[in-house]
């Protein structure tokens, strides 16, 4: 199996995070382009939904049981066993979402096996041997070309850059035991808190109605959540949004947030700072309703409407409303 | 509490002015530098943690960076940091986040602390990688993304940002804490590679584990349609143009 690519999958509280089978994808075209096996691995206190999830994308998964990871923080329970399957079965390269947790566990693994990182990768392909991972730096401004400089990295994926498709015919999971190649120090999970608000998770969303500053307060957040709602949308945030305490941060896009790709991205009130644009600026169609004619976004939205938000918002709902009769 | 902030230099974003040198390195004399955004909210943290603790403390910064970088750390000494220490080398020019990863460690390892800051990751790199190497290589707990910081006897809890809520974790001092938002609420000593316990081969370009091969500008979106009408007719400007996308 030298030379193999690996995929680590993440799981979560649900099963399989989603960045993992975007992942999965991106590593079987890889895979067919370089003629390597491609393999999944999940480590987790029970692994198991998130392998049998993995192995619909990819024909092999191995499923490591860490039972310390039930009440720890993830990353630092599963980084030794992780580390020492990677000494002992020699894959090529590993393939981790760039999500808060896939980056710690890259960290890990980066120090515990002396390997580099390409860091953000929007789209990978095998030139020369080697992958070659296409990057987007500076806020957007530059894509660059970067290749390891020997036969073995870890790459984090950038969430939703790749659309995810199950394999023809879904693989197998096979459990495997190993120890951890060292103990790292245990952090104590001793709660575990959902807020997600029940509507479609931003990630996912096709339509996100997003609110900045502009809404001026939680009770604006009622102009964002109405025009979603005749949208059939969810509704995302600025971080000056989020910091304000209007909406929690798990609505929140940018930088510090989610990276989202949906087909609409309706933004009111935003002004279009570089930190929020990194993370919805592959939307398929920007429309954004700003008061100032000179906000940035109106450099980057296919359609800049200059007014209130307050009037045009609600309009925009009326209209839809009528349309669909 | 004695706390050390990682705070990396980088090309002010609000400048616009990043570029790529002809190695695929950050071009630093063609960019006004700043720090980094994330790390002045973890330095920002680092005071309140210090201004509440009974006991007082120290606020020292920690950068791996260029020679002319103090001019960049002034201003986050100036928010209230007590002392700065930056590892400054050519060697080091064009290091990767291993490599740096492994020189941060070598510096915090003469240093004392209860509590290491770092940022959620940089605006350059921007790789959010760096501090769960270091908190690897010295075998520190690592409490990454933390959004409130509660240290009390001799441990520290902090809140996690999770995908759809937080999770509440803790860990025994002394920690590596990595911060993000919501942790709102004067002396620079230079050291050389060789004043470090590191392996001389291991940082620096020479020794990186990663190249960049090219680059390419993206693909820019079409040209902006402005309406500028009143809301009624904005509406339907809108509506029409998303059926015409065929979104509705
Ligand atoms: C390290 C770092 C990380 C960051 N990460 C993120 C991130 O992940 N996500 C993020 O979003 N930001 C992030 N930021 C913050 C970012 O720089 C901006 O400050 C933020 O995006 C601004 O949010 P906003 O557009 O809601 O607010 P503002 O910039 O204040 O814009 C508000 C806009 O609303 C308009 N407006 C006001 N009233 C009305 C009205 N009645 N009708 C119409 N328009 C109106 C104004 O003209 C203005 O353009 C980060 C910053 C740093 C330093
Ligand atoms: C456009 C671009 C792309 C790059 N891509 C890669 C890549 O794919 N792989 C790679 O190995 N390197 C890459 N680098 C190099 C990388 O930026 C440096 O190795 C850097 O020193 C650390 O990585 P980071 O900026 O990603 O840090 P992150 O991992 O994002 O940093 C997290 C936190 O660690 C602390 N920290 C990080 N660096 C320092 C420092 N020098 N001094 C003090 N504190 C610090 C800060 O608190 C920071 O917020 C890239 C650089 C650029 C400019």
């Amino acid at each position: 199996m030298a030379g193999a690519l690996w995929v680590v999958g993440e799981a979560t509280s649900e099963g399989l995070a989603r960045v993992s089978t975007e992942v999965a994808t991106l590593a079987r075209g890889l895979g067919e382009a370089s003629k390597r096996d491609v393999v999944g691995v999940v480590a987790a206190a029970d692994p198991s939904t998130a392998a049998e999830e993995l192995a619909r994308y990819i024909p092999r998964v191995l499923a490591i049981a860490a039972p310390e990871a039930a009440d720890r923080s993830a990353a630092p329970a599963i980084a030794g066993r992780l580390a020492a399957l990677v000494e002992r079965e020699a894959p090529g390269h590993l393939l981790i979402g760039a999500t808060p947790d896939g980056r710690d566990l890259t960290g890990f693994l980066s120090a515990l096996l002396g390997w580099g990182v390409l860091v953000n990768a929007g789209s990978v392909e095998w030139t020369d041997g080697r992958p070659a991972v296409e990057q987007s730096v500076f806020g957007g401004k530059l894509l660059t070309t970067s290749t390891f400089t020997d036969d073995h990295g870890i790459i984090t994926v950038r969430p939703n850059s790749t659309t995810a498709e199950p394999a023809s015919s879904p693989g197998k999971v096979e459990p495997v035991d190993v120890a951890p190649s060292v103990e790292l120090p245990a952090v104590t999970l001793v709660e575990h808190v959902d807020e997600s608000s029940g509507t479609v998770p931003i990630e996912e969303a096709r339509v996100i109605v997003a609110g900045g500053r502009g809404v001026g307060g939680p009770d604006g957040f009622s102009v964002v959540e109405e025009l979603a709602a005749a949208l059939g949308g969810s509704v995302g945030a600025t971080r000056a949004a989020v910091d304000a305490g209007w909406i929690p941060f798990a609505q929140q896009i940018g930088q510090t947030g989610k990276i989202v790709k949906p087909d609409l991205y309706l933004a009111l009130g935003i002004s279009g700072a570089i930190q929020h644009k990194v993370g919805m600026q592959t939307a398929g169609t920007i429309v954004a309703v700003n008061r100032d004619p000179d906000a940035p976004i109106g450099e980057f939205a296919d359609l800049f409407v200059v007014g209130d938000l307050f009037e045009i918002a609600p309009a925009i709902a009326a209209e839809l409303r009528s349309r669909s009769g | 509490m004695r706390i050390v902030v990682l705070t990396k230099p980088v090309p002010d974003p609000a400048a616009g002015q990043e570029r790529l040198t002809a190695e695929g390195r950050v071009d630093r004399a063609g960019s006004p530098a700043v720090v980094n955004g994330n790390d002045e909210y973890a330095l920002e943290a680092a005071l309140k943690l210090v201004e509440a603790s009974p006991d007082g403390g120290e606020v020292t910064l920690l950068a791996m960076a260029p020679s002319n970088a103090p001019e960049t750390l002034r201003k986050a000494l100036a928010m209230g940091a007590h002392r700065g220490v930056l590892v400054t080398d050519p060697a080091l020019e064009g290091s990767d986040t291993l490599s740096t990863a492994r020189v941060l460690a070598a510096a915090l390892r003469e240093m004392e602390y209860d509590l290491v800051l770092a940022g959620a990751d940089t605006s350059d790199g921007g790789g959010g990688v760096v501090a769960a190497g270091i908190a690897a290589i010295l075998g520190l707990p690592y409490l990454s993304y933390a959004a409130r910081i509660e240290p009390a006897e001799g441990r520290v809890r902090v809140r996690r940002l999770s995908a759809t809520g937080f999770d509440v974790i803790e860990a025994p001092m002394p920690a590596l804490v990595v911060a993000t938002q919501g942790a709102r609420s004067k002396e620079i000593t230079t050291r050389a590679l060789s004043d470090l316990d590191v392996d001389g081969a291991t940082p620096g370009g020479a020794a990186a584990t990663a190249k960049v091969t090219g680059s390419r500008k993206p693909e820019q979106r079409g040209a902006t349609k402005v309406v500028r009408v009143p809301a009624p007719e904005a509406a339907k400007a809108v509506v029409d143009f998303l059926a015409q996308r065929r979104i509705i």
